[in-house]
């Protein structure tokens, strides 16, 4: 797509992104925009999705060799609203925002970023919630199962819309970086180096069992209605609370919980005196209340139907499946430079599953470099301001910057600074 | 893509001098204990290697990264499950192996890995060190500045301890370079010099 066709093609152009002065590392106040493609997706399932839209947000300046491109997948509850602030919202700070922006780890002043909300989701792109064209309702139970390798695919006609043949790197953490890592596979030609954090090539029995809880908390919820709830204007609201609980669970380390938390009892609640058992199933202690309200915050805005597709997908990744098991040969296409980072208490991803990868790549003698932090806090570890985390996704995106002539850094800021 | 290279000149240590003489332009390098890099980077400039690293501190991983090394951040102790038989030319343990639990281990682990190994550690036969040691003291020198309770080494030989164990292990030595401070000692190395250099053909891959 030439630069012109760009600019008045029938998409929407990019995110409009209006610096604000307050924070130097923010990327400020952003809005997303909208792509529509009209191609049918032929979909892993066999089935056809006949057209798609997916939400995008972009940061920083496409450089006219369109080579400055970073892709930012995300993970399971995230969106396409990476970086800055929410135009409609001002309390909605992107998800990665310690990450991305001006002088950050990734650097807007040199790099472009994108960040597309996955297909399926509900953040905008098409998702169960969407209106089938078929039948004039929302999609609901009829919405195709979908795998990573899909969001692929549905994502590379984004790169297309930016006239971008190759990213500069293609990033993302836990399912963002098993969508990183399909990347690499799926389309070789347009990644050029592969950040995966707190990331796995497949899930383990465990991960798939907590998957499979979360799902039967919510199709066993009344208001479920086979999927097609949007019809009976009702939400599955307390399975997907459950289903929400539990995930938090398994982001966190027991140590952090314990930290966190402990044996606290909730005050003021039950009528109990001070230090005394209230004998009943309300909330006894804050771990209780805690989850409660997360799963219960989750519950008004994310859709149900998103979590089942979502939890499906990170189940059915496994690229080595098709190899005899042979994660090196899965990987075989990849031309990609790596870099993985795994946490130390991460249980839910833990760092075995990094140096699998590692040892994979190394078998295919691609360049790879690995850093196991040994942070305490668990999977969510991958979001957090951990300084030497940062230090070295900064120092990859220096090197890469370097051999693309995008300058020196020229200011730090955020967790780094 | 590969990463872009700083053609700064860089300035190696004596015996890192050495290793770098004896790699062979554009062989395959893994190098344990890389600290922050700055071997690989000089063998990358100077010899054309595909070089990787292993280093276990948090700071030397982010200068490796940082100067576009490939780095794998693992304890050494744990051994190199990482990498396939042969699946380097040259591996590399420098100043490294008296501070570590398992010598034999990884030792072995060399052998499996590499084709070739090269291993250099500070001489413990060196002769003023028997001078403190005969009058009372543990030694304590430039090349070993600890004292006998802080040392990180723990498992100090002499030039004919490391040959001995050298030869049980199926290393054949090929090559030894000796150094006082920057200075190379070529008579009575077992004495004179504090820092040895040793080439060795490993084993041959057990199938």
């Amino acid at each position: 797509m030439s630069a012109s066709s760009l600019r008045a093609g029938s998409i929407a152009a990019g995110a409009n992104v209006v610096p604000t002065t307050a924070d130097p590392g923010s990327v400020g106040v952003v809005t997303s925009s909208l792509l529509r493609f009209d191609q049918p997706l032929s979909l892993a399932s066999g089935q056809v999705l006949p057209a798609y839209e997916l939400a995008v947000e972009t940061y920083g300046v496409l450089n006219e060799r369109r080579d400055n491109a970073v892709l930012i997948c995300h993970a399971l509850n995230a969106s396409h609203h990476v970086a800055g602030v929410s135009a409609s919202d001002p309390k909605d700070i992107g998800w990665w925002d310690n990450m991305v922006g001006p002088g950050k780890a990734l650097d807007t002043d040199r790099f472009f970023v994108i960040g597309i909300n996955n297909l399926g989701s509900c953040f905008g792109s098409t998702g169960p919630a969407s209106i089938n064209p078929a039948s004039g309702l929302p999609w609901g139970a009829a919405f195709p199962v979908l795998t990573v390798e899909d969001w692929v695919h549905a994502q590379a006609r984004v790169a297309d819309h930016y006239g971008i043949s190759r990213f500069a790197a293609v990033m993302g953490g836990s399912l963002g970086g098993m969508q990183a890592v399909s990347w690499a596979i799926e389309c070789p030609e347009r990644v050029a180096h592969c950040v995966v954090i707190a990331s796995t090539p497949r899930l383990s029995a465990q991960n798939i069992g907590f998957n499979e809880v979360a799902r039967r908390a919510i199709i066993t919820d009344p208001d479920f209605h086979g999927g097609d709830y949007y019809a009976h204007n009702t939400v599955p609201r307390r399975g997907l609370s459950v289903a929400r609980m539990i995930g938090h669970i398994t982001y966190q380390s027991d140590d952090d919980m314990a930290e966190k938390f402990g044996r606290t009892q909730r005050q003021a609640v039950g009528g109990a005196a001070e230090g005394e058992w209230n004998y009943g199933y309300d909330v006894e202690f804050e771990v209780e209340s805690y989850l409660r309200y997360q799963g219960e915050k989750f519950s008004r805005y994310f859709d149900a139907n998103t979590y089942l597709l979502i939890t499906r997908a990170l189940d059915y990744f496994d690229p080595a499946r098709t190899c005899g098991g042979d994660l090196a040969r899965a990987l075989s296409a990849a031309t990609a430079d790596f870099l993985l980072v795994s946490f130390s208490t991460d249980w839910r991803f833990p760092p075995e599953r990094s140096r699998e990868m590692v040892r994979a790549l190394l078998k295919n003698g691609r360049p790879v470099s690995y850093a196991e932090i040994d942070a305490p806090h668990g999977h969510d570890a991958f979001l957090l301001t951990d300084p030497r985390y940062h230090a070295v996704v900064a120092g990859y995106f220096d090197r890469i910057a370097l051999a693309l002539n995008l300058g020196e850094r020229a200011r730090t800021t955020g967790v780094l600074a | 893509m590969t990463l872009a290279h700083s053609s700064a000149p860089i300035t190696l240590r004596p015996d890192l001098a050495r290793i770098e003489q004896w790699v062979k332009p554009g062989s395959r390098v893994l190098d344990l204990g890389c600290g922050d890099g700055t071997l690989l980077a000089s063998l990358r400039v100077n010899r054309q290697v595909i070089g990787a690293g292993i280093e276990i501190d948090d700071a030397r991983v982010i200068a490796c990264v940082k100067r576009g090394v490939n780095v794998l951040q693992q304890n050494l102790e744990e051994g190199l499950a990482l990498f396939d038989d042969k699946q380097f030319d040259t591996v590399v343990l420098s100043q490294t192996l008296q501070s570590m639990h398992r010598t034999e281990h990884i030792l072995r682990e060399m052998s499996r890995v590499a084709h070739e190994g090269i291993v250099s550690f500070p001489n413990f036969g060196y002769w003023r060190y028997g001078m403190s040691i005969l009058a009372g003291r543990m030694p304590v020198s430039g090349q070993m500045p600890y004292q006998w309770y802080n040392t990180p080494n723990i498992h100090l030989c002499t030039l004919r301890d490391f040959e001995a164990l050298a030869g049980e292990l199926g290393m054949r030595i090929v090559e030894r370079a000796t150094f006082n401070e920057s200075r190379e000692i070529g008579v009575l190395p077992g004495w004179r010099s504090t820092l040895a250099v040793y080439r060795f053909a490993c084993a041959p891959a057990v199938s």
